[in-house]
């Protein structure tokens, strides 16, 4: 194979405010043969970004150049004149961004937008671009092809929006497709479909590509070559299958230990049985919520819908769904931060003051919420001890010297340094700050723990690292969780009990075990068979199952009648789905799914 | 949908010239003072203060009044200047005021055509080069000109081109009948001083709404599809940066009402903010009234325009889903 | 399987990678330097400007002094003398010496125009705060009206008439005192500290740890002066610098337009007034005043423009809208 791009010992810095260089990019290199896709993965500040940049000759503004060589086809492109580079970009090499609704221009059509690049390169004429398009909107499966290009870009989904750049990138034919973390942002069985017209399309027009990502298992299914990347140095170079299989480098072992196994039956966390049952500890009843509220009581939004679930003391309890289906607005329900129009809240058997400022201070201790941006749940003018303190004063009456004896061993609790107690949240990494965010919560002794998407926002080592965190907490504690996520490894690595939310209904709830093995709610498959395999050649195999076909990259609708699920359920009976509730169905030992068809008629 | 958000800003606009009409009725009429003390002065004697109270309908509660006087405005009759009141020979202030709204329009319209285009350029051209010598002469130069008073512009104009060169005269005085030359040098160093003290502002707000839309994402994005500058910024930057711009452009043109004020006091220019602080000096309080009301809704208007304008821009709202 | 992690990864060697770098201290560049110097430099005139002021503000000075040694001249002119030993700044348009004017009138205009920020401060911070925070006027547990409703809409109203219209229609009917001026300032500037304080406010509301002190039943005044307060001092104390410059050109231009402070006190604004005859002469004196507010002004938005340079710009940006 042909060598297209070669990265020779790049290297790139930032230049500071005194004029002074910082290396971001320390020496790479690496190469990208002709019909081949090299992924660059490693975490935030590694350079992968800054990297994958270089290939269409740009920094981002503050960065500079530093030494080092990009050749496309034997030729520089650091050094390459402006208007070469232009006639480069877009033409032989294209980039697909992060976030597609950022980077797709408000105020011009969809298919201006896609065509620009090769009209403006002379490759084709705006006829030929346009037929082209349609062409690849096809390939992408897009909807209504005809007529996309004629849309605004905030007129399409955010899964749709992605696939539209991909077709923006490929339109002009580019030798080399740049793809920076283009799934990232998407839920898990958006990503899948995505993942897959992204491979297809690449194999179709036979490009290469380099794809960053900070996902080993999504690097499994796309990449020949990996390469893994450390504060802006390469740390272990090889084909898929050998760094996927075979890891040598400490570094990537990690990465790869961090991944959750993918969920099944017989994982969860087994303390529960350590800590006696009695009455649920935290118990939520038909609720109905929402937002907007109207004069009548009801609300313009409804989130949730006649939801009930309960938590037993000691136990952990996962809630699992995609974006929009209502766990947060569970979670602050529980908190009292979101009032219920129906339903009620009870702790410890007894009925809680749905709104917050009406319960007691002893009620608000029990349970206590740990938000998941710690970057925004500290304050930033606080320092750590006064952060940690607050609530032991607050709830314990704990003053001086006390005081700080207990918010030392707190931050023991939570892994910390004792000198962290002086330093102000903004000196903190993201792993550090979110474990204070946990620390100011358990200070408070509560019953009930809250974790809204606690480690979203964290790097996958270091996530790892406060899963680990969580699970000793309990069993150190006895402290009930509620652990809300939309990564189903991480809620079946951790929870006993799941719960999975559906367009703000429980269409599926049980012991993790239960959950997690035949028979399923659709749903509940489709999400378990969306969750990406650490292995080369899953995203083929699960592309084949019947639920994935079915209903993949919809709009999620918050219906009135019926079974929300229905429009992407492959099980789906007409004229009853849509048009009645589906009843609930007791399969045994807390097991419950809603759905019409029989448990025999369950997908296994 | 696009009309439903055009219709509500324009109830809101409604809304507020009334409430802004009250503000100015509360301000001439019922605050303490009696307006008819006031008007006739030395002269008052029961009798003519009892009698010139009837007239002016202030025997009446204030809302009767102020809906009374809400009428007559709106029928375009602005009631009657204090001068010559007490003489019996009251002046319609619809006459006065005629030939002076003349004059500021024709002052103010100047200023616009000539200062609207060239700020815009002089804020593209800052923006399109940020950080250069350029950028930098023009955001030094325009934040020292938004950071003085309108008169040190005004004076130091004077100084150069009416004392030291001898080029203008140093006051703009019509009589009405100049024509040709004799306009242009009288409305040459006041349009001069309302273009610097506008186009400043223009000037700084446009850079930095090109500037931030040029580093939106999609600009990126279009940068590296190798789309050429001149595209990015005419297409990809400005079709964005319209709606903000006009809105700039707006709200500096409400601006002009306060350089106006200044500008046609210190070159005695005989315009409706002249007659204004006059009237407010003698106190002649309808005639205030009256200014008040055309100055105060030009600049609803005006603001009103400038949120049309973003409206309009607005794919979200011209596109729905 | 904690035991195996541990095993597996023995060293800390790849620690989690540190966030961006802490922000910065705020270090300004040399326009910033200098505008801090001129600000201290007319904060120490405030203080000690009429002691060391060679003349009275008030007082004439003796025609003796003009005299040349050797001339026959027995009474020379003494207004509109050019700078001299005897006059630093030369004199005005009544025989007055310009600097010790200028000295006195620092603290008149400084003076004044800082107390109505501050007024200004008072009630834009109280009330837009209590709004932000969603106050609520309620009887028996039903709101009758959110505090943040009726305070906006009449905010808008207050907003929308130019400064100058409302100072002018005030003036108009009450008159000119300087407790007056001051309040009036206070009230008209009132109105965008409110919008400001009130965006910032709600900006912070929203926040994650607002959201987890009232999870933990903190009351209103907690999250106010612990939560809010320091989070948005910052952006308001940077804010203060930019309406204190348009108070000063707010409060100069009245008296500018007489309207202001009144004879014989002297203050910068009514001294370019007075003066303005003397242009034609090519006297300094209208210019030295208008010079005196334009440094003061300028440096303080110097100082600010550096600030929010060094801020991301976010400020200049919601200061633009």
């Amino acid at each position: 194979m042909s060598i297209l791009l070669e990265v020779d010992n790049l290297k790139i810095s930032a230049r500071k405010d005194d004029d002074s260089l910082l290396p971001i990019v320390k020496g790479v290199s690496f190469k990208v043969a002709r019909g081949e896709v090299v992924a660059l993965i490693g975490e935030s500040g590694s350079g992968k970004t800054t990297i994958a940049l270089s290939a269409l000759g740009y920094t981002k503004p503050g960065l500079e150049f530093d030494g080092g060589e990009v050749r496309l086809e034997g030729e520089d492109v650091i050094t390459m004149r402006s208007d070469h580079l232009r006639s480069l970009r877009g033409q032989r090499v294209a980039y697909l961004a992060q976030s597609a609704a950022a980077t797709f221009n408000p105020a011009l059509t969809i298919g201006e937008q896609v065509t620009e690049s090769s009209v403006l390169h002379g490759i084709l004429s705006k006829e030929q671009a346009h037929e082209r398009a349609k062409v690849l909107y096809q390939a992408l499966e897009l909807p209504d092809p005809e007529r996309l290009g004629r849309r605004y870009p905030h007129q399409v989904s955010g899964g749709q929006l992605q696939r539209l750049m991909a077709a923006m990138a490929l339109c002009g034919k580019p030798d080399l497709l740049v793809l920076d973390e283009p799934t990232t942002a998407l839920d898990v069985t958006t990503q899948i479909e995505v993942l897959k017209s992204f491979k297809s399309v690449i194999k179709q027009e036979g490009s290469s590509a380099i794809y960053v990502t900070h996902d080993l298992s999504v690097v499994a299914q796309i990449a020949d070559h990996i390469v893994v990347l450390y504060a802006g140095e390469v740390q272990e170079y090889g084909t898929a299958e050998q760094v996927v299989s075979h890891p040598t480098h400490d570094y990537t072992r990690r990465l790869m230990h961090a991944v959750r196994p993918p969920p099944a039956a017989g994982q969860g966390d087994k303390t529960s049985s350590e800590h006696k049952r009695q009455a649920p500890a935290l118990e939520v009843r038909n609720i109905t919520a929402g937002y907007g509220r109207k004069r009548d009581g009801t609300t313009t939004i409804t989130v949730l819908r006649s939801v009930n679930v309960s938590i037993e003391r000691g136990q952990s309890i996962g809630v699992i769904g995609e974006s929009g289906c209502g766990k947060s607005t569970l979670a602050r329900v529980m908190a009292g931060l979101l009032p219920p129009t129906e339903g009620q809240v009870l702790l410890d058997g007894q009925e809680l003051n749905p709104a917050l400022a009406q319960r007691s201070r002893n009620e608000l201790q029990k349970i206590q919420f740990v938000f998941q941006m710690a970057d925004t749940a500290l304050n930033p003018k606080q320092r750590i001890d006064h952060i940690l303190g607050r609530p032991l004063e607050f709830y314990l009456g704990l003053k001086g010297k006390e005081k700080r004896q207990r918010v030392g061993e707190l931050l023991e609790m939570v892994e910390l340094p004792q000198e962290f107690a002086g330093r102000y949240p903004e000196e903190l990494s993201g792993g550090q700050k979110q474990r204070v965010n946990l620390a100011r919560a358990l200070a408070a002794s509560p019953e009930v723990l809250l974790c809204d998407e606690v480690i979203s926002a964290l790097d996958s080592i270091v996530g790892a690292n406060v899963i680990d965190l969580l699970r000793r907490l309990r069993q150190q504690t006895g402290v009930s969780f509620v652990f809300i996520s939309h990564d189903l490894s991480t809620v079946a690595s951790f929870a006993d009990e799941i719960v999975v939310l559906y367009a703000g209904r429980v269409v599926e709830k049980g012991s993790t075990d239960r959950v997690l093995s035949p028979p399923y709610h659709p749903y509940t498959r489709l999400l378990i068979s969306s969750v990406p395999e650490l292995r080369v050649g899953w995203l083929e195999e699960a592309m084949q199952t019947q639920e994935a076909q079915a209903g993949i990259d919809r709009l999620v609708t918050l219906t009135e009648i019926g079974c929300p699920f229905f429009d992407r359920c492959p099980l789906a009976i007409k004229d009853t789905c849509d048009q009645e509730a589906p009843p609930i169905r007791d399969l045994g030992q807390g097991h419950l799914i809603s759905c019409h068809r029989p448990e025999s008629e369950f997908l296994h | 949908m696009i009309w439903r958000a055009l219709l509500g800003r324009f109830s809101i606009s409604v809304v507020t010239l009334f409430v802004v009409s009250v503000l100015i009725f509360i301000g001439t009429n019922l605050l303490p003072g009696d307006v008819a003390q006031i008007l006739l002065g030395q002269m008052a004697t029961p009798d003519s203060l009892a009698a010139l109270q009837a007239k002016l309908g202030m025997d009446q509660p204030g809302y009767v009044r102020y809906f009374m006087w809400l009428r007559d405005v709106a029928t375009g009759d602005l009631g009657f200047s204090k001068a010559g009141l007490g003489a019996g020979n009251a002046t319609p202030i619809v006459q006065i005021i005629e030939p002076r709204i003349y004059n500021t329009l024709q002052l103010t319209s100047m200023v616009a055509v000539v200062a609207i285009p060239v700020a815009l350029f002089l804020g593209l051209l800052a923006a399109m080069h940020p950080g250069t010598r350029l950028d930098r002469t023009i955001t030094f130069s325009t934040l020292n000109l938004i950071s003085v008073p309108d008169f040190l512009v005004a004076t130091f104009l004077v100084l150069v081109f009416a004392v030291y060169l001898g080029w203008l005269p140093s006051i703009a005085y019509l009589r009405g009948d100049e024509t040709g030359w004799g306009l242009i040098r009288a409305l040459t160093m006041p349009t001069l001083t309302l273009m610097i003290i506008v186009s400043a502002q223009i000037i700084r707000m446009t850079r930095a709404t090109v500037l931030n839309v040029m580093s939106s994402p999609y600009v990126e994005m279009a940068i590296l599809k190798g789309v050429p500058r001149r595209r990015i910024i005419l297409r990809h930057a400005l079709l964005n940066a319209i709606g903000p711009i006009v809105n700039v452009i707006a709200l500096n043109l409400a601006w002009l009402v306060g350089g106006v004020v200044i500008v046609e006091q210190i070159f005695a220019y005989p315009g409706l903010a002249k007659l204004m602080i006059d009237a407010v000096l003698v106190r002649d309080l309808p005639l205030v009234q009256a200014c008040a009301m055309i100055f105060c809704a030009s600049y609803v208007v005006l603001i009103f325009v400038a949120d049309m304008a973003s409206i309009l821009s607005n794919p979200r709202l011209r596109h729905p889903k | 399987m904690s035991e195996t992690q541990k095993s597996m990864n023995p060293s800390r060697q790849f620690d989690e990678l540190p966030d961006a770098p802490p922000k910065r201290k705020i270090r300004l560049s040399w326009s910033g330097k200098i505008g801090i110097a001129v600000l201290v430099f007319w904060a120490i005139i405030v203080v000690i400007g009429p002691s060391i002021a060679p003349y009275h503000e008030a007082e004439f000075l003796e025609e003796s002094l003009f005299i040349v040694p050797g001339s026959d001249e027995k009474y020379p002119d003494t207004d509109f003398q050019p700078p001299s030993r005897i006059v630093l700044l030369g004199s005005d348009y009544m025989g007055r010496d310009t600097l010790s004017r200028i000295l006195f009138g620092a603290r008149t205009t400084i003076g004044i125009s800082f107390i109505a920020t501050i007024l200004a401060y008072l009630i834009g911070v109280t009330l837009g705060i209590a709004a932000a925070v969603g106050y609520r006027f309620q009887y028996r547990g039903f709101t009758i009206i959110e505090l943040d409703t009726a305070l906006s809409r009449l905010n808008d109203a207050l907003l929308s008439i130019p400064s100058i219209m409302l100072g002018l229609v005030m003036i108009a009917a009450l008159g000119s005192t300087i407790p007056l001026l001051i309040v009036l300032t206070g009230i008209i500037y009132a109105a965008s500290v409110f919008r400001i304080a009130r965006s910032l406010g709600q900006e912070v509301m929203v926040s994650d740890f607002v959201e987890a002190a009232r999870v933990r039943g903190e009351g209103l005044w907690w999250i106010i002066t612990r939560e809010i307060l320091p989070n948005v001092a910052m952006p308001l104390a940077t804010d203060f610098g930019l309406r204190f410059v348009w108070v000063i050109l707010f409060i100069s231009a009245l008296s500018f337009l007489g309207l202001g402070v009144q004879p014989p006190m002297s203050d910068w604004g009514s001294m370019v007034k007075e003066n303005l005859p003397g242009l034609i002469y090519g006297s300094v004196a209208p210019l030295v005043p208008s010079l005196a507010i334009a440094t003061l002004t300028i440096s303080v938005n110097m100082i600010v423009d550096d600030i929010s340079a060094q801020t991301g710009g976010k400020l200049a940006k919601r200061m633009i809208s």
